[in-house]
């Protein structure tokens, strides 16, 4: 295995507000290789979008604190880039997409302005060549009639349509990574299934690694090659994709996947991981999923090691450090 | 948007007569009449002068006459102050006056407002900030008879770089409209600041952002337009009674304006000029509420007028 195209180590993240410090992410280490799809998964506030938005340098400061770690991309640490530098790679090399295709372009420009910047200033296009690659983009993403369309407003577009804009957008420069952050959450789910499909039939035609924030298992589970699974600020397991759904080690992860629905099976009530998501300004000292574990026991008050529990796949639980040591 | 422009205008005409009866008869109301001076006239010349201005007949049949000289002939009347000039004279005198302070009034606050805003919002919660909006609240609370006097005191009493009052030459322009700016200045500032601030943590930037462009490149591109609108709403009304004159700052100044002569007339209860004035103004209001309105729509596309 050569260097990954993205390492993420030790990222800290904090918010400072009223209430005190509030550990968004704490310590979150991956890596992705190029080409790949990594799936980040958690409830809403585990951290998963300001990893996504450390990683392009886009936390509002204040009141947030990108504190201390390294992001290793392509061997530089984005982290020591001098805002220019780092203007440079983003939209270029990492691009990105948002949840709420709605609010997420600007209502007040034209789709043809909105893509043709991005070229103009990434790859030098003059006006004449821009627009002719922004039109391409618009076809590849699949928007009819895109010569004509392309000089509507985002309000004259529907929101799938606006999130196929987006992806456009975002892989007019050819990025070698995308970071999807919750692409698909506020779309109806029929344009779900197709925007998915999209992103997924890109990916494999230009060769983009991905990041694929969610918080939907089902979405991973189609897409992804590796997931990690985050909660409090911190990855409490990540795998390979068929190691997770097959042997899920933590016990956060077994609540996400016993609370999915079954088609093929018929339940009386969906389970649900019981107790509610924790205060991120007052986080226990040990795991902090210990007041919502079935499992919870006295080494819990600890902070839990991260082992490995299979063939790269590593659990952040005692329940999995006793288990291992009893092998 | 033509069909648009074109029914508004047609909708102001019933509004335009409403507002002139109310005046009309609001000024009748208030007690005394136009040529009652210390110095008394004989009660025969009185009667001669109310018989010549139709203020002998009957309140209503006073209030049909004039009407039907505005609707028909678009004739505001005599004066009854200035007994040789017709409140077409009187307008067309004050009016120019007023419009050029008003008007230099409007845009001092514009460009000095955004650019304090901008700059304020640009550094939320810095000192700059938080002393640009200071002296914006000052601004706001400080009256224009006190400012008036004071911006005298120092720039034309002490210092000698302005003159202190009357009209004249573009020199005598530079008090009165600092002193009527400054409100307007203060407000334009704070609705920047909050519009731009606002714009500034929405979506839209960020993605701007997350595409590389260079800050600057998003304010003036992705963001200033969408913060604009805040000013321009407020900008409609603002300009309509700046340059419809303005009383106490052209009274402080002796601005021969139309706010001048607006209260000269109501003291003389010339009720004509009165309601010239009011009629004036309203027009000015009705037009520049238009045309926020059609700024808008270039502005804004989601919005458009069928």
């Amino acid at each position: 295995m050569g260097t990954p195209l993205l390492s993420v180590r030790n990222l800290q993240t904090s918010f400072f507000t009223r209430e005190g410090e509030v550990r968004s992410v704490d310590d979150v280490s991956f890596d992705l290789e190029a080409g790949q799809t990594l799936g980040i998964v958690g409830e809403s506030g585990s951290g998963k979008s300001v990893t996504s938005l450390s990683i392009m340098r886009l936390i509002p400061t204040p009141p947030g604190r990108i504190k201390g770690g390294q992001v290793l991309f392509g061997g530089q640490d984005l982290l020591k880039l001098s805002d220019r530098q780092m203007r440079a790679i983003r939209g270029k090399r990492i691009a990105m997409i948002f949840q709420d295709p709605m609010s997420s372009l600007n209502p007040f420009l034209r789709i043809a302005r909105q893509l043709t910047e991005i070229s103009e200033l990434h790859l030098g296009l003059d006006r004449r060549a821009a627009r002719r690659r922004a039109i391409e983009m618009l076809e590849l993403v699949g928007i009819p009639d895109a010569a004509r369309r392309i000089d509507d407003y985002p309000h004259q577009f529907s929101g799938g349509m606006r999130q196929r804009v987006m992806i456009a957008m975002a892989l007019s420069c050819d990025p070698q990574l995308l970071i999807a952050d919750e692409p698909t959450t506020a779309l109806d789910v029929t344009i779900q299934a197709q925007i998915l499909e999209l992103i997924k039939d890109l990916r494999e035609r230009l060769g983009t690694a991905v990041i694929l924030i969610t918080h939907d298992l089902g979405v991973v589970a189609g897409m992804a090659d590796r997931v990690a699974v985050m909660y409090a600020g911190k990855i409490v397991e990540s795998a390979p994709t068929d190691s997770l759904f097959a042997r899920p080690a933590h016990p956060y992860t077994q609540g996400l996947l016993r609370s999915m629905p079954d088609p093929l099976q018929e339940v009386a009530e969906l389970y649900q991981i019981p107790g509610l998501p924790p205060d991120m300004t007052r986080l226990p000292p040990g795991c902090a999923f210990a007041p919502r574990c079935p499992h919870a026991a006295e080494p819990c008050s600890q902070p839990p090691e991260t082992v490995a529990v299979g063939a790269a796949h590593r659990s952040a639980c005692w329940l999995n450090v006793r288990s291992e040591t009893r092998a | 948007m033509l069909k648009f422009v074109l029914r508004r205008l047609l909708l102001a005409i019933p509004v335009l007569l409403v507002v002139v009866t109310i005046s009309f008869f609001l000024v009748r109301l208030a007690p005394g009449g136009p040529f009652m001076e210390e110095r008394a006239y004989p009660p025969a010349v009185i009667e001669k002068l109310n018989a010549k201005y139709g203020l002998d007949k009957p309140l209503h049949e006073q209030y049909f006459n004039y009407m039907q000289r505005v609707i028909l002939h678009l004739d505001l009347g005599p004066s009854t102050r200035y007994l040789d000039r017709t409140v077409g004279d009187v307008i067309a005198q004050g009016l120019p006056n007023s419009m050029l302070l008003g008007g230099t009034a409007y845009l001092t606050a514009l460009v000095l407002g955004m650019a304090a805003g901008i700059i304020a919002a640009l550094r939320q919660n810095s000192g700059v900030d938080y002393g640009a909006m200071a002296v914006a609240v000052l601004g706001v609370s400080i009256p224009n008879f006190v400012l008036g006097p004071l911006l005298v005191i120092v720039l034309s009493l002490t210092l000698y770089w302005l003159p202190p009052a009357r009209w004249g030459d573009l020199s005598h322009l530079i008090l009165p409209a600092l002193t009527l700016s400054a409100l307007y200045t203060a407000y334009i500032a704070r609705l920047t600041r909050s519009g731009l601030v606002e714009v500034l943590r929405s979506d839209y930037i960020r993605t701007a952002r997350a595409k590389g462009l260079r800050e600057s490149v998003v304010l003036l591109r992705h963001a200033l337009r969408g913060s604009l609108l805040p000013v321009v709403s407020y900008s409609g009304p603002a300009l309509a009674f700046l340059l419809g004159g303005t009383i106490v700052v052209e009274k402080l100044f002796l601005i021969p304006g139309l706010g001048n002569f607006f209260i000269e007339a109501a003291n003389a209860r010339d009720s004509f000029i009165v309601v010239g004035v009011t009629l004036v103004v309203a027009t000015l209001l009705i037009v520049l509420n238009l045309v926020v309105d059609i700024v808008y729509a270039l502005i804004d596309p989601r919005i458009a007028y069928k």
